[in-house]
């Protein structure tokens, strides 16, 4: 599998799971008045401001074979979590979450109790109501949510790089393989590669404000 | 009116940091009940914590021998299960969907509380109520104020409700359209048969619609009864609010004068006296019976007969009770008019250098009368 497939894959891949991890989360932190509030939000932005290096660090050594979690995962499937396509998936979630969760947050308290009250009201259960009142009115946020994932996880390359390392058709990704082209003076490759990627983020970048300027992402 | 009378009982209580509430009650609930109260009596709250959307709320809550709520806040049956249609102060119209969409949506929950039975409040007998068919294809964000809350109260009723709760839902209309949209919700207990609780801090309102009425103040129930009796009563001074303050007659529509554009309309007392009151023409038969209120602050009082005077409804009585608000400059006073109670608003001051004491006969001047419901002839 070539960088850019490979790449396409990790970012949709690593945007699903975060949909269904960060629905709930968002609508638990728009709603709660839990005192762990501010707690699980700045842990849910600490991505944004964390060096990658910082991330990817303590990742690689969570999912080493030697530590608890990559030993379980050694146990259940015989493969290590570490320089592989799973391990990455995981690592970009982590990376990623902010881009998710934030937006989605922004737009469930855009909402409010009251479209959700008056569901209720007309005999629809919570989760009736989430699906067919809250996620409809939310429908930017998500637009945004998942847009910025995708393309945040398209762009990641220091946790890639530590989780991941640089094996063909496993964890190479674009990222990484700019950095090998570079490496190796191969400039014509690295420009294609590196200005595909700027376009990319351009075009995506420009539909999100274009679209939509109600949910920006923030720090903190 | 409808015949099934439902019964609510409740003894809720809800402490904030900024305000609390506690109020116990059996209400039996026929056609229109209003909630009274001035702003932040906890009128809206009551209702909320009645529906299941207060989730702290502690309490006992029973409808129809149905348990709503026993106590703690876990015993909450959740809201969804309730079978309440609530009409919100902001109509809550979902903006994804048109409004054909927004009374689907309701209509499809209905219909699966009983399955393969037809609900017994029908998607065109809503639409014909409220004048909905052409507004159907519209999106929600399209329409006025006064449309909005239409489309609320329909899909409210297309839930096939066992009770409506309606949060003073015309607050946010203007005036012009709120005498539309109180035309709309008159009808609807008879159209439907829905027993309905009614908030509003709006005496006009309260006239216009109920029979009976729950008055809150500071959290409390300070007042229940047929509206009559309440609207009467001097001591509710605080809690009904003195500008609005007055009583509630029923009367007929005895004859019209049109040269003059003038009704006279005939009231009778316990004692069994008729009087007459004119009032501005009224477009009703004779023998129809109206609401009229008569407010506090429109009545003056005069020791003897005035004359060269051009006020026309003058009439004979005896004061039963003077309420002296010592703080104000103010006293409410009550007179029994053959049977008919009038009160009027006088400054202490009057009242001293007139003498005006219970056992004294005066003459009510009322300057004004104010029409609030015409009950058609069956």
């Amino acid at each position: 599998m070539g960088p850019i497939t490979l790449t396409l894959l990790l970012a949709g891949t690593t945007t699903i799971a975060l949909l269904i991890v960060g629905t709930p989360l968002a609508w638990w932190l728009a709603f709660t008045k839990s005192r762990a509030k501010p707690v699980i939000e700045a842990i849910t932005a600490l991505p944004l401001v964390l060096p990658p290096t910082v991330l990817g660090f303590y990742l690689l050594i969570l999912m080493s074979p030697t530590a608890p979690l990559g030993g379980f995962w050694l146990n259940l499937t015989g493969t290590t979590l570490t320089f592989s396509f799973i391990g990455l998936v995981v690592a970009s979630m982590l990376y990623s979450l902010p881009f998710m969760v934030q937006p989605l947050q922004a737009a469930f308290e855009g909402i409010g109790k009251a479209p959700l009250e008056a569901a209720a009201m007309l005999r629809a259960s919570p989760l009736d109501a989430f699906i067919t009142v809250a996620i409809p009115a939310a429908a930017r946020g998500y637009l945004t949510a998942i847009v910025l994932t995708f393309a945040h996880t398209i762009g990641e390359f220091g946790v890639v790089l530590m989780v991941g390392g640089n094996i063909p058709g496993r964890t190479k990704v674009i990222s990484i393989a700019i950095y090998e082209h570079v490496e190796r003076i191969n400039y014509a490759e690295a420009h294609m590669l590196s200005g595909g990627l700027l376009a990319f983020s351009f075009v995506v970048l420009l539909f999100v404000y274009t679209v939509n300027r109600r949910y920006p992402v923030r720090v903190g | 009116m409808s015949n099934t009378s439902s019964q609510l009982t409740f003894d809720v209580a809800l402490a904030r940091p900024e305000f609390s509430i506690d109020v116990a009650h059996e209400l039996a609930l026929d056609g229109i009940t209003a909630l009274y109260g001035q702003n932040g009596s906890g009128k809206s709250t009551l209702l909320r914590i009645i529906a299941g959307l207060e989730p702290t709320a502690r309490g006992h809550i029973r409808f129809n021998g149905e348990v709503w709520q026993a106590g703690d806040p876990k015993t909450m049956m959740p809201a969804h299960k309730r079978g309440i249609g609530f009409v919100f102060q902001n109509p809550r119209l979902f903006a994804h969907l048109s409004v054909a969409g927004n009374l689907a949506f309701a209509e499809k929950r209905a219909a699966v509380v009983a399955p393969g039975m037809e609900p017994p409040i029908t998607r065109d007998a809503v639409i014909d109520a409220l004048d909905l068919d052409g507004l159907l294809e519209r999106s929600a964000d399209a329409l006025s104020g006064g449309e909005r809350q239409r489309v609320a109260l329909g899909r409210a009723l297309l839930s096939n409700p066992r009770l409506m709760f309606m949060d003073e839902p015309l607050s946010a209309i203007d005036n012009r359209r709120r005498h539309e949209i109180l035309n709309y919700i008159a009808r609807l207990p008879a159209l439907f048969g829905i027993p309905t609780v009614y908030v509003t801090h709006a005496l006009d309102e309260v006239v216009r619609l109920a029979d009976h009425m729950l008055v809150l103040s500071g959290g409390k129930l300070a007042a229940s009864g047929p509206v009559e009796d309440i609207l009467g009563r001097l001591d509710l001074g605080p809690a009904t609010g003195r500008f609005e303050a007055g009583v509630l007659l029923r009367a007929r529509v005895k004859s019209h004068d049109t040269a003059y554009q003038l009704t006279a309309l005939e009231h009778r007392g316990d004692a069994g006296v008729a009087h007459t009151l004119w009032v501005p023409a009224v477009d009703a038969a004779i023998g129809t019976e109206v609401r009229l209120r008569i407010r506090a602050r429109d009545v003056t009082l005069a020791t003897v007969e005035p004359v060269g005077l051009s006020t026309r409804n003058v009439l004979a009585g005896t004061i039963v009770e003077v309420n002296a608000e010592l703080d104000t400059a103010y006293a409410e006073t009550l007179v029994d008019i053959g049977g008919a109670p009038v009160r009027a608003r006088l400054t202490r001051k009057a009242v001293d250098e007139l003498g005006l004491a219970p056992g004294k006969s005066v003459f009510a001047l009322i300057k004004s009368i104010s029409l609030d419901r015409i009950v058609p002839l069956d």
